[in-house]
């Protein structure tokens, strides 16, 4: 797919064998994202910024937009350089069917563990591997506070909580988050097709 | 080219539809007075007695049949179905088959020819509308139009294939010599194949509905199924009209406009199906003042789009589905609750009802010695064919499928899909309106398209489930309703679409975003009421559910357990016996020891519907109870329902909405009922009971009114009534004071709830106890100030129950290993503040409300 017209562009792209190797993405994908990678990137610092992220008209009205960009950054980082950005665009990739490249060391970054840990620290702002009613609440409140009341809201979350809770803590641990979606299918709802 | 005839169809349309009825008016006097001349003249002959009673079957004849065509269907349908071990092994569908062939076989043995056969006319203008409009209005949206491109692609393509592979590959045998001597050209062929391509939505569903495949799957087929059968008509018309024209009159010209009227049919009979759809929505918004008739535009406008499409000569089929398609998500949020849910059941009776009497007309119409006409070779021949393109067509077109495809179907999945391929009615009633006079073979025909269904339904059907085992098919999940669940599917969806938007590029979710968008902003605020639109939320939905559903299985527990006091006394206060508990824990966790032998003593008493103490009286109430109960759980569980929906009702109007109000009443039946806790155990302890009206409480029930008529608008006086009744104990009146609190607002419910426990038996005496009769809560507050008894009422009070939440201390009863815990809790919990109270008089009850303190809480 890397032909030859675009292998010296290629070559411009930061550790590209790497992460293709690492991601699963082709090299076509890893063309396409790094042009949406420069694209974003107004300062053509080589990094991206939140603020960057925030230009996107569309996901600025996403209600939960600022949290996804949050999720990019881990804590304490204000900048993200372009193979972070692919590894975390990577979780979005669909299961590969056959998975059988090199299958032996770490899991790859799409798999079904991976996407539910991405979709859980979404909610677990303070990252103490714990979803608490507070932090539930938060993001009920951003997805559907206009159209419910704040009570509503509470006992929504309230319920939620002790439907997942299985040890009674009253928090939602990963084990527990990971249970409540054991009948979903992950794979399909967390997965976006990325062009070429 | 079809539009000038189109418009004119439309004039003399609305002409057609006036006429009949003025004709009809005008027929009235005359008929009637038809009728009275016959009358007359048959009392003009026979004079000589009055008769009794008359015989008058062919007065009745024709509607008198049907009925009981239907009956012997339905009750076939019912002796099949009492069978579970057939039916897990066969499916239902080819049982009616063959049920129908017993009674086919019966009406021969009597004719001596088949007198009941199912005729195209009945079976399109009065059977199937009704299947199609369910599966439509029934349809899982979401993922119908998440994968309506591949439905589409298997659909159209997909029959095309099928019809014109199956319609030459026998022209080619025909050709070789096959099938011996038959009358049979090209473009017959090409006929027959494509009334024998379209795979039966009712065929597919009856058999699939038993294997619970998984959705994607499930929505491919039976997506497939219902699309498909709007294509085959189409494409059976477009080849009736070119065998009707002769093979040598056919041009290019005429072939493209066969093309182009296949595409007008199609389309047009979808859009015209969207347009009832959107008219239906349009309409249930108007409907507030008629409710009860409600749910008869949704048939009457459904199958107006039906005939109406028919009449156009569009499809009828795809107009019907994309009617109920396009109308369902309004029309369930526009109308009131119980007209959804009669619309759902009605729906549900038509559709399975004629699904009945298809299949056992299609095994009827077999046992017809004029129609069979066997040869062999076209008969085997096209069985072959049909399994054999179907494979091909499902592979190929998957293969290019996947290429496209998220998440690509999965081999085993093809392989069902491929099978699935069921034959049905469809395929004989279009087989039946052939025309004998220009296919000569058209019995021929008829005989192939049956044993190609019997084949398919009864053969493929069987074999089904065992295949879908053996292969390991990703089964459907039981799919529990989970709040969780549905909060994470949103989280998803925006999560999705903020990836997409990251990465640049405009896929599926994308689409999907800006078409939520366009019709939050459109289509819903022109086609759903306005009330409607606030409440739509998915999250919402599913939390009121189960909310319902909770209510309705923890009444079912009291009264499994055989007695409502249950649901009354113990759960309905739960939150706060518990929070009591906690604090009392805190505070003085000496008591907590005291309390444990004592801990027995009442719950024995309690399960014990005569205990030690008061033996009389509380038989009495017992048996008041016992009278009661139906009564009352009737109404507590209305009040439950009542409630939500009450809530449901409470939050459209922001105006109206008090929270403070509230929360003083709250704080009052937070009050009371630890007052009669209190008492009640006090009463209980010391033995004596005199069930007696409370004097002493007259200040506090004035009280209560007065903040009542507060909180409450003014006609409530009944509400009032009630509430006087319920606290004075008298015995009759619990059911009274049910019914009447019927109509009050959702804090009594839990009012009622927790009242509960003035079981007469428990009469509160403070004369005995009390001779300052001082009211217990102001002895207390007097005697005991402290302001850690303070915490347990405010405390309880941020959850106290004017929102559903409420319900949320139902929970325990769905998840079993909390609910005896928790009752344990609350039968332990509760006794504490009694166990206090019979320690040291006067008790330390929770203190009045402070208003003041509690304003800031919400």
């Amino acid at each position: 797919m890397g032909s030859s017209s675009s292998s010296s562009y290629m070559r411009n792209i930061p550790q590209a064998q790497v992460l293709i190797h690492e991601t699963g993405f082709s090299a076509a994908h890893l063309l396409r994202l790094y042009e949406r990678f420069q694209f974003l990137d107004k300062g053509s610092t080589g990094e991206l910024r939140a603020q960057d992220f925030t230009a996107i008209p569309s996901l600025a009205l996403n209600p939960i937009g600022d949290r996804i960009i949050g999720s990019f950054f881990p804590p304490g980082q204000e900048k993200l350089d372009f193979p972070s950005f692919v590894r975390i665009m990577a979780h979005f990739r669909p299961t590969d069917p056959n998975r059988s490249r090199d299958g032996t060391q770490l899991e790859p970054v799409n798999s079904r563990n991976k996407k539910l840990r991405f979709a859980f620290q979404l909610y677990d702002q303070n990252g103490d591997g714990n979803i608490s009613r507070a932090e539930l609440l938060q993001v009920l409140r951003a997805m559907l506070g206009v159209q419910v009341p704040e009570e509503q809201l509470q006992s929504i979350a309230e319920r939620a909580i002790q439907e997942a809770d299985l040890d009674k803590d009253n928090v939602i641990s990963f084990d527990e988050f990971r249970k409540s979606l054991e009948k979903v299918n992950i794979d399909q709802l967390m997965s976006i097709r990325f062009l070429k | 080219m079809h539009l000038s005839g189109l418009v004119q169809l439309w004039l003399l349309g609305s002409l057609m539809l006036t006429w009949p009825v003025s004709g009809l008016i005008r027929m009235h006097p005359e008929s009637t007075g038809t009728s009275a001349e016959t009358d007359h003249g048959h009392h003009n002959s026979s004079v000589e007695e009055v008769p009794i009673v008359t015989f008058k079957w062919p007065h009745v004849k024709t509607p008198y049949l049907i009925t009981l065509w239907i009956f012997v269907a339905f009750l076939g349908k019912m002796v099949i179905e009492a069978n579970h071990h057939v039916t897990s092994v066969i499916p239902e569908s080819a049982l009616l088959i063959c049920f129908g062939f017993i009674l086919g076989g019966m009406i021969w043995g009597a004719d001596k020819k088949q007198t009941f056969t199912l005729t195209p006319e009945v079976f399109f203008l009065y059977l199937l509308p009704q299947v199609i409009l369910d599966a439509g209005y029934t349809m899982p949206n979401k993922l119908f139009f998440t994968n309506l491109g591949a439905i589409l692609i298997y659909a159209i393509i997909g029959t095309c294939w099928n019809a014109a592979s199956v319609g030459l590959s026998l022209w080619g045998c025909h050709e070789g010599g096959a099938m011996g001597d038959i009358e049979i050209g090209l473009l017959q062929y090409l006929l027959f194949g494509s009334l024998i391509a379209a795979v039966d939505p009712v065929a597919v569903l009856a058999v699939f509905e038993q294997v619970h495949v998984n959705e994607v799957l499930f929505i491919m087929v039976f997506g497939e199924s219902l699309l498909n059968d709007g294509v085959t008509v189409v494409l059976f018309n477009v080849f009736d009209a070119f065998v009707s024209l002769g093979g040598p009159k056919i041009n290019a010209a005429e072939i493209v406009k066969g093309i182009v009227s296949f595409f007008v049919v199609a389309f047009g009979g979808s859009l015209l199906g969207m347009v009832f759809g959107l008219l239906i929505s349009l309409l249930t918004r108007c409907t507030k003042n008629i409710k009860i008739i409600e749910p008869g535009f949704i048939f009457v406008l459904g199958y107006l789009s039906y005939l109406t499409a028919e009449m156009l000569s569009l499809s009828a089929i795809l107009s019907i589905v994309f009617c109920g398609v396009c109308c369902q998500k309004y029309i369930n949020a526009n109308m009131d609750e119980n007209s959804v849910n009669t619309v759902r059941y009605a729906m549900k009776v038509l559709a399975n009802g004629s699904e009945t009497i298809i299949f056992v007309f299609l095994g009827i119409s077999a046992i017809d010695k004029e129609i069979w006409v066997w040869n062999t070779g076209f008969i085997l021949l096209t069985l072959l064919f049909i399994i054999i393109y179907r494979i091909i067509g499902v592979f190929f077109l998957t293969w290019i499928l996947n290429k496209f495809r998220l998440v690509p179907v999965s081999f085993i999945d093809q392989v069902i899909m491929s099978y699935g391929g069921l034959r049905g009615a469809v395929a004989y009633g279009l087989a039946v309106m052939l025309d004998e006079s220009k296919i000569k073979e058209k019995n021929l025909m008829i005989s192939t398209t049956l044993i190609v269904v019997y084949f398919t339904v009864i053969f493929q059907g069987i074999t089904m489930k065992p295949l879908v085992r053996w292969l390991k098919v990703r089964r459907a999940n039981t799919s529990e309703l989970t709040l969780i669940e549905k909060v994470q599917n949103k989280v998803f969806d925006h999560m999705l679409v903020a990836i997409e938007d990251i990465s640049g590029q405009i896929g599926h979710n994308y689409m999907r975003d800006k078409w939520k968008h366009f019709e939050d902003k459109w289509m819903t605020n022109v086609l759903m009421k306005p009330s409607a639109r606030k409440v739509r939320d998915q999250v919402f939905k599913v939390f009121h559910r189960l909310n319902l559903k909770d209510a309705v299985s923890y009444v079912a527990e009291g009264e499994r357990r055989g007695s409502l006091e249950f649901v009354r006394n113990e759960t309905a206060i739960v939150d706060f016996k518990k929070k009591i508990g906690e604090d009392f824990t805190e505070v003085m966790p000496d008591i907590m020891a005291d309390t444990s032998s004592d801990y027995d003593a009442m719950t024995d008493m309690r399960r014990d519907p005569v205990p030690s103490v008061s033996l009389e009286i509380h038989e009495q109430g017992m048996k008041g109870v016992r009278e009661t109960e139906d009564v009352n759980t009737h109404h507590l569980l209305q009040q439950h329902l009542y409630k939500s929906r009450k809530q449901h009702r409470h939050r459209y109007s922001r105006s109206h909405f008090h929270v403070n109000e509230d929360e003083k009443e709250v704080q009052e039946i937070f009050q009371r009922t630890m007052r009669n806790r209190l008492e009640s155990f006090k009463s209980a302890k010391m033995g004596v009971a005199p069930p007696k009206t409370i004097s002493k409480h007259q200040k506090k029930d004035q009280q209560q009114q007065q903040k009542m008529a507060n909180g409450k608008q003014l006609d409530k006086s009944k509400t009032y009534n009630s509430g006087d009744e319920d606290f004075e104990f008298s015995e009759g009146d619990s059911a009274t004071g049910f019914e009447a609190s019927g109509t009050s607002s959702p804090w009594r419910v839990t009012y009622r709830a927790g009242a509960g426990i003035e079981n007469p038996a428990f009469m509160p005496d403070m004369d005995l106890t009390d001779p300052l009769q001082v009211p217990p809560w102001l002895a207390d507050t007097e005697l005991d100030s402290s302001s850690s008894m303070v915490a347990p009422s405010q405390r309880a009070q941020v959850r106290l129950p004017w929102t559903p939440s409420n319900l949320r201390r139902l929970a325990p009863l769905r998840i079993s290993t909390r609910s005896t815990d928790s009752f344990m809790m609350a039968d332990r919990e509760a006794t504490q503040p009694r166990n206090e109270d019979d320690e040291r008089f006067p008790p330390p009850p929770p203190p009045p409300p402070a208003p003041h303190r509690d304003e800031g809480h919400m």
